[in-house]
């Protein structure tokens, strides 16, 4: 098989999968559709690996497959660039989405849309990989826009919920807003470049990066490296545009493990790390990324520690993550970015899987109010949740520190504007991260058995029915296609750091992929690099080390030994808490400045506009004027004949004086 | 190339099949007049096919030309002189496309005076593929007011309760424009003593003359596309007309007046045009996002579609006049798109109000417990209407919207926010309508898809989808003509 043929297979096979799934569920039934999904997926990440060899064996490849339109001289193409990023990619894609659709066989096993949700899954999946596969903006913003379809679909999978489809609404609108400022990007690339080909683009970086926008002034290149990065916010949920997603956990767990952590909203920093020798030539672009980073980071972070609900512990976690990610962005340091984009591809989607594991055994609650002391229960699901905890605070050796201290490095390294304020971010950020980590790992795994007891009010339950275990009730171990999949991704989890960090970063894996300018980057912390190993240990030693571990025992001080001392505390910090619970009005300022004032604006421009004066000044005036006329010239005609006969013999009169007096 | 007259069998295919279909008369014979209309139809559509399949891309020149003189009067003549070119030919397949549609759409639900109904939109098919090909001044202008008398019928025989008033402000708004046109064409005459509309493109023309020509052209194609401000009539138009009067008033009437811009105004007065094309990208972008607004607040389905649909008209005379390649390839894209897509649109909505006999957003929820494979359907095209890529929605929307930032970043700034506006007012409505809990008796009543209905959405889906993944062909038509048009626009006639 050529390579070409190979490179098809991965896309088309999930897509395969998801029309057989979708259009011929009842036909396969639900083994069928789960057997055909999995294979496609499969059999896409067998390939994936098969590339990763030809790659690694220096095989890269761009070109395309068909040309889609042709206008103005431009040919819009559809096409593969495969190259060392991409092929990371495609591994980390294909790795968890096979891994999810595993966990979905147990997860989903009761639910009537089975067959559906592998549909959508596996098409998930084809959209991300044509995403990352492209070598085009085309295909780059079709990806785009088609995982954002079937992440709305997903959202609103239960689609009987209202809070469901009101979340998926408002994530596929948010995500509108940062496709517009990404297909204005994408507009202006081709009106000054005349092409939509990264390749051919990038030729003209330094010429875009010496021009200025006609209609503004401003400096083309860093325009659209914003409007480019203002997509990568919405798909990224970056502040402000990060609203949609602790909302998105509405959908059911194993989608917001592939889609709303490990993969899709990582699509911004793939994005940009792919157009770093776009990025690299505007300062100004970087420390607006940096910026918006950091603030992710650090004020998302804080949103975890008082939220309830496990999976949202998780989603306003990734919301976190993803500012490191940006921020590494910010840094020139993009293979850092798109390294923690790796690790916490892997150790975020096995918390995830595992929250969902926790429940099922709770029965579908999801309060961590009412859970605690589960190690007891479920050891599989608690031994992997706690790795991926570890890892996710950067403990050394585990893989999410390697990703995270390189990021810091690089953030101390930097010297762009706002370097200064990212690096306090993302290291008070470090201490957030343990903090509401454990705090969750804490009241779920350890501590009082709160489950099984009758629910007071303050309990975060959406659907109709009643959720959580009853009285006596115990929780259980899931079956085995649950708890595999968390041990398939635990392992990563741990290892893949300490193996991936020599080439990925300090190697030249990237080199070919990814420009670098005049940026320090990763420079500095190359030349202090001397191997994996001496890394952790130097680890710990360092601030982030310590700043995790006070989180950490912060977190047991706080909600294993004094319980009592959360309450005081969120009492006398009333206000505070209230905002932390409000999530900052983002959502309350939306609904009512944005959403209704459209709504307001729309309903007085019909009212007023159409249907006041259009209608009913010009179109009814007119009328009115017609009828107007018509009942005064009716005046005229009485029917009396000697009215008419005194009319004539005047008009007679009148003229004929006209007439002789101009003779 | 043979000689077989395929415009005038275009023409006049569905409208002497029509007047056959009338001749069947009383509902009596109604299953009758059901199948010689599909007849007729599929036969209307067999031949526009070679349109396509022979059409020489390369020339810019008309092709098919078909001229016969009808001499009138020894000082007033006109011919019968037909061409398509690659801006007309595309519209003269979809509107015979189209037409199978509406009657198929008509089949079971229309059951009083079947062979008028019928024959109206038959008669109506044929008269606007002769829109589309006249090259003659008088002929177009025949074409163009006799279609409004099928279409004023329809509305108001077939329509809904406000049916008589719905009808009058259709033929009123419509009517008073073309008057200005009648008085345009005539001025044309009498200078160039010529109806050849392409004699008119050669005309050397004066700006003052050029500016009262524009005005009156956009007055009276304003009307039709329409373009705010006078776009009132479509809303009430929409909402009374029958499914089928629906779907080809969005399908094809809407797209006679952007036509009419291509073939007249952009031509015949270029100078006017380049001069006040700010005017007009001005009402255009007003369109896309004032009517935007407006379709957001909207509660009935028929009027949401409605200013959708003038929403991506506005895209439309926008791409035409920022006289660029990609804005007018664009527009033309997002014309035969939106054929497809307000088609589907109106088409779906007809499937519930049959069944519902409610076009209120609030008597429905949940449809998708009841109607699964409808619900699929739906989203799809609601996905199109929000110009979701991979659909034919985008297509046309992507094309401008980069000829927009071409030709100003503010401009295309505005046409942007449809990607918002576009989605949130599409997929609020299918959100109420579809997703939910089942709303009342009525919806959990629900019956999904028959046959008929499963087979003309899945064959307009079939073209959303084809259309959307692979543009090439559409486009490949256009190139030479338009290419031809800009250059005679640039050059100008001063």
């Amino acid at each position: 098989m050529d390579m070409k043929t190979l490179y098809l297979l991965v896309p088309l096979a999930p897509l395969a999968g998801a029309i057989v799934a979708g259009l011929f569920g009842k036909l396969v039934g639900r083994t069928g559709a789960h057997l055909v999904a999995i294979a496609g997926v499969l059999a896409a990440f067998i390939a994936s690996i098969l590339i990763f060899q030809d790659v690694q064996a220096g095989n890269t490849f761009n070109g395309a497959l068909y040309t889609w339109m042709r206008v103005g001289g431009v040919n819009f193409e559809v096409g593969f660039l495969i190259d060392q990023l991409t092929v990371m990619m495609m591994l980390v894609v294909t790795f968890v989405s096979l891994m999810v659709h595993i966990y979905t066989i147990g997860y989903m096993a009761d639910d009537p849309g089975y067959q559906r949700f592998f549909s959508y899954i596996s098409l998930f999946t084809f959209s991300m990989l044509m995403l990352v596969m492209s070598n085009n903006f085309l295909q780059l913003f079709f990806g785009w826009e088609a995982v954002g379809l079937v992440s709305y679909l997903l959202i609103g999978f239960w689609y009987e919920r209202p809070t469901a489809i009101h979340a998926n609404l408002k994530a596929f609108l948010v995500n509108r807003v940062g496709d517009f400022g990404f297909l204005l990007g994408i507009g202006l690339i081709v009106a000054h470049t005349g092409s939509l080909d990264y390749r051919e683009v990038f030729g003209h970086a330094q010429t875009l990066a010496s021009q200025e926008m006609a209609a503004t002034g401003w400096p083309l290149l860093t325009a659209i490296c914003i409007c480019l990065f203002i997509g990568a916010m919405g798909k990224s949920a970056q502040v402000p545009l990060h609203v949609w997603l602790p909302d998105s956990m509405e959908g059911p767990t194993p989608i917001s493990a592939l889609i709303h952590a490990a993969t899709m909203v990582t699509a911004g920093i793939f994005m940009v790390a792919r157009m770093s020798p776009l990025f690299e030539l505007s300062d100004v672009a970087l420390s607006f990324v940096l910026v918006i980073g950091a603030t992710t980071a650090l004020f998302m972070g804080f949103l975890g520690i008082v939220q309830n609900d496990i999976k949202r512990v998780v989603a306003y976690s990734t919301l976190s993550q993803l500012g490191y990610m940006t921020v590494a962005l910010g840094v020139s340091a993009y293979s850092a970015a798109v390294f923690h984009l790796m690790t916490h591809a892997f150790f975020k989607a096995l918390l995830f899987l595992g929250a969902g594991s926790v429940i099922i055994g709770m029965h579908h609650d999801q309060d961590m109010r009412n859970m605690g002391g589960l190690w007891k229960y479920m050891k599989i699901t608690w031994i992997t949740s706690l790795i991926g905890s570890l890892a996710l605070i950067g403990t050394p050796f585990f893989s999410g520190f390697y990703s995270k201290d390189s990021i810091i490095e690089a953030v101390h390294a930097s010297n762009i504007p706002g370097a200064g304020y990212a690096l306090f971010c993302v290291l008070v950020g470090v201490f957030v991260t343990a903090f509401y980590s454990f705090r969750m790992y804490f009241l779920v795994f350890h501590g009082r058995e709160r489950f099984g007891q009758p629910h007071d009010g303050a309990h975060d339950d959406h659907g109709e029915h009643h959720h959580g275990l009853a009285p006596g009730q115990k929780p259980h171990e899931s079956p085995w296609v649950v708890t595999v999949p968390l041990v398939l991704l635990a392992i990563p989890s741990v290892l893949i750091g300490f193996f991936t960090i020599a080439p990925l970063l300090f190697g030249d894996w990237f080199k070919e992929a990814i420009f670098v300018g005049g940026h320090v980057g990763l420079k500095e912390a190359e030349e202090a690099f001397h191997g994996a190993f001496r890394m952790a240990l130097h680890g710990l030693v360092t601030a982030p080390f310590w700043l995790a571990l006070a989180g950490v025992a912060l977190a047991w001080f706080f909600y294993l030994k004094r319980p009592d001392i959360p309450a005081t505390i969120a009492r006398t910090l009333r206000p505070l808490v209230t905002v932390l619970e409000n999530k900052y009005y983002f959502d309350r300022f939306n609904e009512i400045f944005l959403a209704g004032g459209a709504r307001l604006l729309g309903r007085g421009l019909w009212k007023g506009g159409d249907q006041g004066l259009i209608d009913g000044l010009v179109v009814g005036g007119t009328t009115k004027f017609v009828g107007w006329m018509a009942r005064i010239s009716s005046l005229f005609q009485t029917g009396h004949l000697y009215q008419y006969a005194f009319t004539m013999i005047i008009g007679v009169f009148v003229l004929l004086t006209f007439w002789i007096a101009r003779v | 190339m043979t000689d077989i007259p395929f415009l005038s069998l275009a023409i006049w295919v569905p409208i002497i099949g029509g007047l056959v279909v009338l001749a069947t008369g009383s509902d009596r014979n109604a299953p009758l007049a059901r199948t010689l209309a599909l007849v007729t139809a599929v036969f209307g559509f067999a031949v526009t096919i070679p349109l396509y399949t022979r059409f020489d891309v390369a020339s810019a020149a008309m092709q098919f030309t078909e001229a016969r003189s009808w001499v009138w009067a020894s000082h007033f003549k006109f011919d019968y002189y037909l061409g398509v070119d690659g801006l007309s030919v595309w519209f003269v397949l979809l509107n015979a496309f189209i037409t199978i549609f509406v009657v198929i759409a008509g089949w079971q639900v229309i059951r009083d005076r079947v062979a008028q109904y019928m024959a109206a939109f038959l008669i109506m098919s044929g008269l606007m593929n002769g829109i589309f090909a006249a090259l003659d001044g008088v002929l177009f202008y025949v074409f163009f007011e006799a279609s409004l008398i099928p279409l004023y019928l329809i509305i108001g025989i077939w329509g809904g309760p406000n049916r008589v008033h719905a009808a009058i402000k259709f033929f009123l708004f419509t009517l008073a424009g073309s008057l200005l046109m009648l008085l345009a064409l005539l001025y044309l005459y009498s200078v160039s003593g010529s109806f050849n509309i392409l004699d008119w493109h050669r005309l050397p023309l004066g700006m003052g003359a050029q500016s009262l020509i524009f005005f009156a052209f956009l007055i009276a194609f304003g009307v039709k596309v329409p373009m705010w401000p006078v776009h009132t009539w479509l809303p009430d138009a929409h909402v009374e007309a029958p499914t089928g009067g629906s779907v080809v008033l969005a399908a094809i009437a809407l797209k006679l007046g952007a036509y009419g811009f291509l073939r007249f105004s952009l031509p015949i007065v270029p100078n006017a045009a380049v001069e006040y094309a700010p005017l007009v990208i001005a009402l255009s972008l007003i369109a896309v996002v004032y009517i935007g607004l407006v379709a957001l607040v909207q509660a009935d389905m028929k009027k949401l579609v409605a200013y959708s649909s003038i929403s991506h008209m506005g895209f439309v005379t926008l791409g035409f006049f920022m006289f660029n390649l990609f804005g007018i390839e664009g527009a033309l894209i997002q014309m035969i798109s939106h054929g497809f897509v307000s088609a589907a649109m109106f088409l779906c909505i007809g499937v519930l109000y049959d069944r519902m006999h409610s076009r209120q957003i609030a008597d429905y929820g949940g449809v998708v417990k009841t109607m699964p494979k409808f619900a699929a359907f739906f989203m799809l095209f609601a996905m199109a209407n929000a110009g979701l890529p991979a659909t034919s929605g985008f297509v046309g929307e992507f094309t401008v919207i980069l000829g927009a930032v071409q030709y100003n970043f503010w401009v295309a700034f505005l046409a942007a926010t449809t990607l918002i506006l576009g989605a949130a007012y599409t997929l609020w409505m299918y959100k109420q309508v579809v997703f939910g809990a089942v709303a009342n008796d009525h919806v959990a009543q629900l019956v999904d898809l028959d046959a008929r209905e499963f087979l003309f959405l899945a064959a307009l889906a079939f073209c959303v989808l084809a259309m959307g993944l692979y543009p090439f062909p559409f486009t490949e038509v256009m190139h030479a003509s338009v290419n031809e048009l800009l250059r005679h626009v640039t050059a100008g006639k001063l």
